[in-house]
């Protein structure tokens, strides 16, 4: 896949291809064990005006978590994480986007869980675009960031029986997205 | 060798009691585990009955009596141990004079379909054996996320986890060997 440069992106809204993409998280837990999960419902766009750079915003229905036990996904959904009945959304809006030459992307913006936003940096990569078999003009994105869980309220935690918490405090995001440019 | 298993789910499909089935592919040679499965036919406890108990408990404790080692596969119900479990053990160590489980080697695993295993479940039951007298492996095998964890016979897919399974079991036959029994 090519890698994209600033000046190959061309001007307009690219919208997140949602069957093509992945919004999730990964988390330590038992000290040595490490746990995922991954948003069903999302959407965001990438925003590329002539001159003004780019803009990346997005928002996740937090209650389209998927995990594979139930007690545990309720577990999430409760106050002591998420709190999805009565934050139901996780918002960002990018601040600054830059584009290496290379392909290398940092993205810094907002990001809102359970009414806490705070500034946080994901690098990654940028690919395309590319005009895929349907004649659809598409980007790949690939994004990490690693946020503390407390600083968004989701402060669950016990202590195991032998030492130590049974789950980390840093949660890194994982971010795979498609998108495609609106006509 | 004799050892006895004791699951703590009376549920038909039982991982727990998959687990212990899956103990039976790790053990030497000289060593034979049976399992116990008459825990929902106990009742509950009562003092009255301590001297001639009803013949579900009687069988319990003959099996304790002539088992060389224990090894309790524990399911963990809010934070603890099940119910059921539990009773077996007040049963089986009354009254304290002739309790079979004083001085017998007894080791806890644990499995759940969450992320930690059943870890204060196992460490609840270790306390609760430690109170009856019995020699207790200081180790706990947190089998978490066990639908993934798991073959169909019981054994643990990932190898960390197989041979922490036979280092639990190795420490207890140790522990169950001639020169260590309290004479």
């Amino acid at each position: 896949m090519s890698v994209a440069t600033p000046q190959a992106i061309t001007a307009g809204t690219w919208q997140i291809d949602t069957v093509h993409s992945h919004v999730g998280f990964a988390v330590k837990h038992m000290v040595v064990s490490t746990f995922r999960g991954r948003f069903e419902k999302y959407e965001g766009s990438l925003v590329a005006d002539d001159g003004s750079g780019l803009k990346i915003a997005g928002s996740v229905d937090v209650d389209s978590l998927v995990v594979k036990d139930e007690n545990l996904a309720g577990h999430l959904n409760s106050p002591d994480f998420f709190d999805s009945a009565n934050f139901p959304q996780i918002k960002f809006a990018s601040t600054d986007v830059s584009v290496g030459e290379d392909g290398s992307l940092e993205v810094e913006g907002e990001l809102t869980i359970k009414d806490h936003t705070h500034r946080v940096t994901a690098r990654g990569s940028i690919t395309g675009p590319h005009v895929d078999i349907a004649g659809n003009d598409k980007l790949g994105i690939e994004l990490e960031a690693v946020i503390d869980r407390r600083d968004y309220g989701l402060l669950w935690n016990a202590p195991l029986p032998k030492g130590g918490f049974a789950l980390d405090n840093d949660v890194k995001l994982e971010v795979s997205l498609e998108l495609v440019r609106e006509a | 060798m004799r050892i006895l298993g004791i699951a703590g789910s009376l549920r038909r499909d039982s991982h727990n009691a998959r687990l212990l089935r899956g103990v039976g592919a790790v053990l030497p040679r000289d060593a034979e585990l049976a399992v116990f499965e008459g825990l929902a036919d106990i009742p509950p406890y009562n003092e009255d009955d301590e001297q001639s108990p009803p013949a579900a408990v009687a069988a319990l404790k003959a099996a304790i009596e002539q088992a060389d080692a224990l090894l309790l596969a524990t399911p963990e119900y809010n934070h603890s141990i099940p119910g059921v479990l539990k009773n077996a053990i007040d049963w089986a160590s009354r009254p304290y004079d002739s309790n079979p489980l004083r001085g017998k080697p007894a080791a806890v695993v644990g499995a759940s379909t969450g992320l930690f295993g059943a870890v204060w479940a196992q460490a609840e039951l270790r306390k609760v054996l430690g109170a009856t007298g019995a020699r207790v492996v200081d180790r706990e095998l947190p089998v978490g996320q066990v639908d993934e964890a798991l073959d169909a016979d019981g054994l643990p897919l990932e190898d960390d986890l197989r041979d922490a399974l036979s280092a639990t079991i190795d420490e207890l036959l140790e522990l169950a060997s001639p020169s260590e029994v309290v004479a």
